[in-house]
C-alpha cells in the first residue's frame, strides 16, 4: 500500500521540492503513527494498573483509568515478594555484569593481539560455539546432573556471562586502537598485563560501557534459565520470571500479594498482574533513553564482524 | 597432495619444539584468555557428548552412557509421525517472514527517518522505536494478552463498546501466523533500522549534494543514491539472518502462544517443542533427536551462507 503511493507519486513527475514536501509529510504521518503504536501497549498496562478491577471484568482495559485506584500497587508493594525480586536481580546483575566484562575485556585484547600466536585458535574455538550447539536436552542433563545446578542461583548468573558475539564485538572496539599504543607501552618495559590495565583500559571506555550495558539489560530481562533451572523449591526469583509465574501461575499471583492470608475472589486479579508488568518493567522504560546511545553503538560497531 | 601432506609435517616438526616456549613468551596473553575458554568449554562444550542421548532409551536411573541403545528409533519416529517436518515448515516459515518482512521495514523506516529534517522529530521518534527492544519477552507476552484476550482485553473492548461481535485469537490457530509476524515487526524494527540508519549516515553527503545539483527530486534521490548503497548492507544481513532460518525464537513464542495447544498446529516451532519434550514429558532422547537434527541442519545452512558470501563480498565472511 505505502509503496503504491510512493509510485504514484513518482510517476506524476512533481516538481523539484514538491517532492521532498511529500516524502517528508508521508515520512512525518508513518513514523509517528509507528512510534505511538511502539508505545501504546506500554500505555494500557499503566492505565489499567489503577483501574479498579470491577471496571476491568466490565469493560476490559483502558487507556485512562475510569476508577482510579492504587489498590493494586499497594497490595504488591505489601507483600514484599517483588522487593525480594528486586534485590536478587540487583545482585545478578552486578555480580555478572562485573565478572562478564572483566573477562570479556581480557579476551577480546588478547585475541586481537597481532603478535598472539593462538590468537586464531581461540577465536574459533570460541565462535565454534555459534555454529554448533549440543541442543536444549544435553545441557539441561548436564547442568542438573552433572553440575548439580538445580535450584541455584549460579545456574542464573553463570551462562549469562558471556558470548561469542560480546566477545567478537569487544575486539572490534579493541581493533579501533592503535597497535602503537601496545608497541610503546613494550618498550618502556610494561608487561602485558600492564598494558592492558592502564594503557588499554582506560581507552576501551566507551567500549566497556556499551558490553556492560548489554550484559546488563540480558540480566535484568532474564527469564530463560530461571525457567529451567529454579523450581517451586526456590522462594525468590528473578524479577521477570517473577513476573512470568504471577501472570500464568495461580499461586504465583496468590504468594505476590499477600500469601496465604487471602483468598483468590479478594484479588484483584488483572491489575495486580499489571501492577506487576508495570513494576518489574519501570526502570528499564526510565533508564533507556539516557544508554540507547551506547546500545547503537553496539548494534553498528557489532553488525560487521571483524 | 603428498607435497602438501609433506611440507605440513615438516612445518609440524619445526614448529613442535616452538609450542611452549611460544606458551612460555606468551604466558600472560594465555592466561587472559584461560576463564573465557574455561567457560565456554563448561557450558559449551561439556553437552557436546550428551547428543549421544538421542540414540538411546533414556532410563533415569541409569543415566545417558548406561541407557539401551537404539541407534536411529527416534528420529524414525519423529520422521514417520510427520511431527519433524510441521516443526521444520513452521519454524522456517516464520523466519522467513521475521527475515525479508523485517528488514524491508527496516529499511523503509530508516528512509523516512532520514528525511525527516526536525532533529527533535527524529530522536524522540526513534527512542519511542526502540523502546521493545529493551523489555523482556515475558512483558511482550503480557502486553500481547492485554491486547487480545477475550474476557478484558483492549481490542475486545472497543469492539464491544462499537456493539460488534467480540474477536476471539487465543481459541483461533489461523489469525496467528500474521499476529506473530506483526508482534515480531513492532518489537525489532526500532532495532534493526539502526544499522540501516548508520549505513544511510555513511554515504557521501558530496554524491548527495551533487545529486541536487542536478535536479534530482527526493525520489530519485532515493531510488538512485540511497537504495544502491544500501545494497550490500542489506544482502549481507539477509544471507547472515538465513543462516538462521532453523534457530526459533523462543521468547517471543513460548511467552505469546505458551502451553495452549490449541494453538500448535499453526505456532509449534522446534524450540517450543523442545522445550516441551525436556521439561514437561521428560523425554530427553525425543528432545535431543530434534534438537540435533536441527543443529545438524542449521550449521550446514551457515556454512553455505558463509560460502555464498565469500564469493560476492569476502572482507565480510565469517571465517
Amino acid at each position: 500500500m505505502k509503496k503504491n503511493e510512493e509510485n504514484v507519486q513518482i510517476g506524476a513527475k512533481v516538481k523539484l521540492g514538491a517532492s521532498d514536501v511529500i516524502v517528508r509529510t508521508f515520512g512525518y504521518i508513518v513514523i509517528s503513527i509507528y512510534a505511538l503504536a511502539c508505545i501504546f501497549p506500554f500505555l494500557i498496562i499503566v492505565g489499567s494498573s489503577f483501574t479498579a478491577e470491577t471496571v476491568i471484568r466490565q469493560e476490559g482495559v483502558k487507556l485512562i483509568p475510569k476508577e482510579f485506584t492504587m489498590q493494586a500497587y499497594e497490595m504488591v508493594c505489601m507483600s514484599g515478594t517483588i522487593w525480594k525480586s528486586y534485590l536478587l536481580t540487583f545482585a545478578l546483575t552486578a555480580i555478572g555484569t562485573t565478572l562478564g566484562l572483566s573477562i570479556i575485556a581480557m579476551t577480546g585484547y588478547a585475541l586481537q593481539r597481532k603478535d598472539f600466536p593462538f590468537r586464531n585458535v581461540i577465536s574459533f574455538y570460541i565462535y565454534f560455539t555459534s555454529l554448533f550447539s549440543a541442543g536444549l536436552a544435553p545441557y539441561y542433563l548436564l547442568m542438573t546432573q552433572t553440575y548439580k545446578l538445580k535450584d541455584s542461583y549460579l545456574a542464573v548468573l553463570l551462562p549469562l556471562m558471556m558470548s561469542p558475539w560480546l566477545i567478537i564485538l569487544m575486539k572490534n572496539f579493541v581493533k579501533a586502537i592503535p597497535h602503537e599504543i601496545t608497541e610503546s607501552g613494550k618498550i618502556d618495559g610494561a608487561g602485558d598485563m600492564k598494558i592492558f590495565v592502564s594503557l588499554i583500559l582506560p581507552m576501551l571506555k566507551p567500549a566497556l560501557a556499551t558490553i556492560g550495558l548489554f550484559l546488563a539489560l540480558g540480566y535484568w530481562n532474564e527469564w530463560y534459565q530461571s525457567s529451567l533451572f529454579l523450581s517451586s523449591k526456590v522462594d525468590v526469583k528473578p524479577l521477570q520470571y517473577t513476573l512470568y509465574e504471577v501472570v500464568n501461575k495461580m499461586d504465583a499471583l496468590k504468594n505476590s500479594v499477600a500469601g496465604q492470608y487471602v483468598t483468590l475472589a479478594d484479588i484483584p486479579t488483572e491489575s495486580v498482574k499489571m501492577a506487576n508488568a508495570v513494576l518489574a518493567t519501570g526502570p528499564i522504560v526510565f533508564l533507556y533513553p539516557f544508554i540507547q546511545k551506547y546500545f547503537i553503538s553496539g548494534i553498528t560497531v557489532g553488525a560487521v564482524k571483524g | 597432495m603428498r607435497k602438501q601432506s609433506e611440507k605440513k609435517a615438516s612445518q609440524m616438526q619445526v614448529k613442535r619444539p616452538n609450542f611452549f616456549k611460544l606458551l612460555w613468551k606468551y604466558r600472560v596473553l594465555t592466561l587472559m584468555c584461560v576463564p573465557a575458554i574455561v567457560f565456554f568449554f563448561a557450558f559449551s562444550y561439556m553437552p557436546l557428548p550428551g547428543i549421544y542421548v538421542a540414540f538411546v532409551k533414556y532410563n533415569y536411573g541409569k543415566g545417558i552412557f548406561g541407557s539401551k541403545f537404539v541407534g536411529l528409533q527416534n528420529f524414525e519416529f519423529l520422521a514417520e509421525s510427520g511431527k519433524l517436518l510441521t516443526l521444520t515448515r513452521n519454524t522456517i516459515l516464520y523466519n522467513l517472514a521475521f527475515i525479508i518482512l523485517g528488514n524491508l521495514l527496516a529499511v523503509f523506516v530508516a528512509i523516512l527517518l532520514n528525511e525527516m529534517r526536525s532533529k527533535w522529530f527524529k530522536k524522540v521518534s526513534q527512542t519511542m522505536m526502540f523502546l521493545p527492544y529493551f523489555i523482556s519477552q515475558v512483558l511482550v507476552g503480557v502486553l500481547v494478552y492485554n491486547l487480545l484476550n477475550y474476557d478484558t482485553g483492549f481490542v475486545n473492548g472497543v469492539l464491544s463498546s462499537l456493539g460488534l461481535e467480540k474477536w476471539q485469537p487465543y481459541a483461533d490457530p489461523n489469525c496467528w501466523p500474521v499476529l506473530l509476524v506483526i508482534i515480531y515487526l513492532w518489537q525489532q524494527t526500532g532495532y534493526n533500522s539502526v544499522v540501516y540508519f548508520a549505513a544511510i549516515m555513511g554515504i557521501d553527503a558530496e554524491m548527495i549534494e551533487a545529486s541536487k545539483v542536478d535536479g534530482a527530486n527526493a525520489f530519485q534521490k532515493i531510488r538512485y543514491i540511497i537504495l544502491p548503497s544500501l545494497k550490500p548492507t542489506i544482502v549481507i544481513l539477509l544471507l547472515f539472518a538465513l543462516g538462521g532460518v532453523v534457530k526459533g525464537n523462543f521468547g517471543l513464542f513460548y511467552n505469546i502462544i505458551g502451553t495452549n495447544s490449541l494453538l500448535y498446529g499453526t505456532t509449534d516451532i522446534i524450540e517450543t517443542f523442545v522445550y516441551r519434550a525436556t521439561m514437561t514429558d521428560f523425554n530427553f532422547s525425543t528432545a535431543s533427536a530434534v534438537g540435533l537434527y536441527q543443529s545438524v541442519i542449521g550449521f550446514v545452512i551457515v556454512m553455505t551462507v558463509n560460502y555464498i558470501v565469500k564469493k560476492i563480498e569476502p572482507d565480510y565472511s565469517l571465517f
